[in-house]
């Protein structure tokens, strides 16, 4: 829908306006996304249904060599002179029988109740020692398991993806046209199939870094994994959505629900203030750098830069010192006798959320200071000149070109940053360590954000059916908000515009 | 015009007094590693005794705390990781940016979906993975997790391609170039900034990761990274002996990754304006 009144606003209007919009549609969005759930779903099956019956059309229209094609991989290939490439198919099939049959099929076998022998030990009579038996490891069943079922599903892709090449190879040859030989093979990838060169190793190390240990960590939500349950000594198994609801209050540890509700909070009130203050504070800053007559901004600017070239956690540590109770700071204020005993800047719960949100300033107002700064430098300066020629005063050219203009553009950084506030871990960890730990709490301080506390609770208690939990509320909670950024700022749409 | 006089003499003061805010933690961390006394704090502002102790005291007292191997296990993985993973980033930028193909925009949304879980969620699961291999504690597994990692911080350099009109290498295709030709003689020569962004950041982090580095390397002191080293020095134990040579070993450690951002922050700029806000 585009009106008059839309077109007719403001930058900031106009962002406002969707924002309304966004929200007025929500529930419809909501509920429309579940009505669509059959269609789509649908849709999935019936294109899962045509590729299969794709399939099943090469075998019943294809010759002898591609019949033989989905039994033996690559013989179809093989039989058109592509030698190369059939055996290499050919090998692909045997390697994954080796590993299916030898320890893929064990692993996913066990994958149901993640073992059921734990080690035991048995007393040798003849060496007068303990023997331990090897028994299952719930760890290890779990990862091999899912790395077993990744790799049959490769192997599936390349089972279908052989199924194609012998039928296209026999179509081509049966139309008597030419057969790519392995030198077409090889430079189809620089070409069309350039972006499979490219993307193969990144799409690896991904999967590999990742998604796999994504995956491991998510499954490990629905188990009892804790130090009780510590393989291979003990075994862990499947409790469903057991962790889930002692999180938010269920369970056997009432501390647990309260801790995860203030915790969450804090997180999302940081967040807010962290970025805002960032935020605002850097375009000031930024802005009056900038502005005509200002001199030595290279200057200036090179000092602010300064704190994000030195690692974080050297300032932030440096800064926790400084803080503390017997710190710079205080042994300052006292000398100048402002203050009779010293502030507890990290040590009270409520001083110290004030501290981190005023650190945080120092490490991140340089950083949207410089994203602002690039932005300013871009606003096309016959905005400027047209506008004086209008009379506007610079007061009005402040708020009717830069800080829409600025705003604008950076409305996507703004939700980013929020996400990635959500997440900063090293602010936290590093300054106040999350605490001052409290005994309302559980595992968890004052200041601890979710991922501090997740840190805290994989690292300490090795607690890990909790932190993964925890690791899935993070991300719905990021989940939310992104999803808000992208779908309706329309950045994800706009990406066309330049070329 | 006297307004305006008033109005910048007001900046000047809040700009030098913001200044000094900023510029005071980085001036006491260089105080504090000269600092003869020993101790955590002391209890007045200014150190009675300087001396250059602490910055000898890293390089000969390695008995705990083996600083200069820690210095080049980073330099080493910083190297190393930086080079893996600006291969990654181009090239998974590149893909996504310039070439359409079958599953593009899935590719896309998947990497948006595996960004919003916490980084340090899947570490707990990437040392299982680095222990079943026999991988962990060793600077290969850190260089093969940070650059893999890095692979799906794409999105800023695949901004920067964006921006490039994609009229050269439709010129390029009618005269016969390969997409793998347009990557390497067309696209990359243009990309200067976003390459040196990447490197940049790349380089910088191990230097500056604590939590990665920490799971993997639990107490393998020997193959440490200047964070993790240097945090061991301010542990509750050790902080009285070892916060004036902390002090020491963090302003080795920020002397040449500031110097090298300082030069490069025009491509910085350059590489976070272009890429991420432009969108």
């Amino acid at each position: 829908m585009v009106d008059i009144d839309y077109l007719a606003a403001g930058p900031a209007k106009r962002a406002w306006i969707r924002f309304v919009k966004w929200i007025k549609n929500l529930p419809g969005d909501v509920g429309g996304f579940f009505m669509a759930l059959p269609k789509r779903s649908r849709n999935v099956l019936v294109s899962i249904g045509n590729t299969l019956a794709s399939y099943w059309h090469m075998f019943v229209r294809g010759d002898w060599a591609t019949k033989l094609s989905f039994l033996v991989m690559g013989f179809g290939c093989l039989r058109r002179g592509q030698v190369v490439k059939g055996l290499l198919y050919l090998l692909v099939q045997i390697a994954f029988w080796i590993f299916f049959l030898g320890f893929g099929i064990v692993y996913i076998a066990k994958l149901g109740t993640l073992g059921t022998e734990t080690q035991n030990e048995v007393w040798n009579e003849d060496l007068g020692i303990f023997e331990y038996t090897r028994g299952d490891n719930s760890m290890l069943v779990l990862l091999y398991g899912i790395v077993s079922l990744l790799i049959v599903i490769v192997y599936l892709v390349m089972y279908f993806s052989s199924l194609r090449a012998s039928y296209e190879a026999e179509r081509l040859a049966r139309n008597g046209q030419r057969v790519p030989t392995l030198a077409d093979d090889i430079r189809s990838y620089a070409n069309e199939n350039f972006h499979k060169t490219l993307l193969f190793l990144p799409s690896l190390a991904v999967v590999i870094f990742t998604i796999l240990p994504l995956l491991f960590m998510i499954m490990l939500a629905f188990t009892n994994y804790d130090r009780f349950h510590m393989p291979p000594g003990n075994l862990f198994t499947w409790v469903g959505f057991e962790n889930f609801r002692a999180l938010v209050g269920f369970g056997d540890n009432p501390l647990l629900g309260s801790t995860f509700r203030n915790i969450l909070g804090w997180t999302l009130v940081w967040a807010f203030f962290a970025t805002i203050t960032n935020y605002t504070l850097g375009m000031i800053l930024a802005i009056i750098i900038n502005k005509k007559g200002i001199r030595f901004k290279k200057f200036f600017r090179t000092i602010f830069v300064l704190t994000i070239a030195i690692p974080q956690f050297v300032s932030l540590m440096f800064m926790r010192n400084l803080l503390a109770e017997t710190g710079l700071v205080n042994v300052f204020l006292q000398q100048m006798g402002w203050i009779d005993a010293p502030i507890r800047f990290l040590t009270d719960g409520t001083i110290a959320k004030f501290t981190v949100i005023a650190v945080n300033m120092w490490v991140g107002i340089p950083y949207s200071m410089l994203i602002t700064t690039g932005i300013l430098l871009n606003i096309p300066d016959d905005l400027y000149e047209a506008s004086r020629i209008d009379g506007a005063s610079p007061a009005m050219q402040f708020f009717k070109i830069t800080l829409p203009y600025v705003m604008f553009v950076t409305t996507p950084y703004l939700i980013t940053q929020f996400v990635g506030n959500i997440n900063n871990f090293n602010v936290i960890w590093f300054l106040s360590g999350g605490g001052p730990m409290s005994g309302e709490y559980y595992q968890g301080g004052k200041t601890d954000l979710l991922i501090t506390w997740l840190y805290r609770i994989t690292t300490g208690e090795q607690n890990y059916k909790l932190a993964s939990v925890i690791g899935i509320a993070t991300f719905v909670v990021c989940a939310v908000f992104s999803l808000i950024v992208y779908s309706r700022t329309g950045s994800a749409n706009r990406e066309g515009d330049f070329q | 015009m006297k307004k305006v006089k008033a109005a910048n003499v007001v900046i000047y003061i809040i700009l030098t007094v913001l200044a000094i805010i900023w510029l005071i933690p980085i001036f006491f961390l260089l105080v504090h590693s000269l600092r003869g006394e020993p101790g955590a704090a002391i209890k007045y502002i200014f150190p009675k005794n300087y001396t250059l102790d602490n910055y000898t005291r890293l390089f000969t007292d390695r008995e705990l705390f083996d600083f200069p191997r820690w210095y080049l296990n980073t330099l080493i993985v910083s190297v190393c990781s930086c080079i893996l993973s600006t291969i990654y980033v181009l090239m998974i930028s590149y893909a996504l940016s310039r070439l359409r193909f079958k599953g593009r925009g899935g590719y896309m949304k998947a990497g948006l979906i595996l960004n919003m879980f916490p980084g340090f969620m899947s570490m707990i699961a990437v040392y299982f993975i680095l222990k079943a291999v026999g991988l962990t504690q060793s600077l290969l597994a850190l260089i093969l997790v940070y650059s893999g990692t890095s692979a799906l911080t794409y999105y800023i350099a695949k901004g920067f391609f964006d921006t490039i009109p994609m009229a050269l290498d439709e010129a390029a295709r009618i005269d016969g170039a390969s997409k793998a030709t347009i990557f390497w003689k067309i696209t990359l020569p243009l990309s200067k900034p976003i390459i040196v962004y990447t490197v940049l950041m790349a380089f910088m982090s191990p230097w500056m990761d604590y939590i990665f580095a920490s799971v993997i390397m639990k107490d393998n002191y020997k193959n440490y990274t200047v964070a993790l080293g240097l945090f061991q020095m301010i542990t509750r134990e050790n902080i009285y002996d070892y916060f004036t040579m902390f002090c020491a070993g963090a302003v080795l450690v920020a002397l040449p990754i500031a110097l090298l951002f300082l030069f490069m922050q025009r491509y910085y700029v350059e590489g976070v304006t272009g890429g991420a806000v432009k969108g």
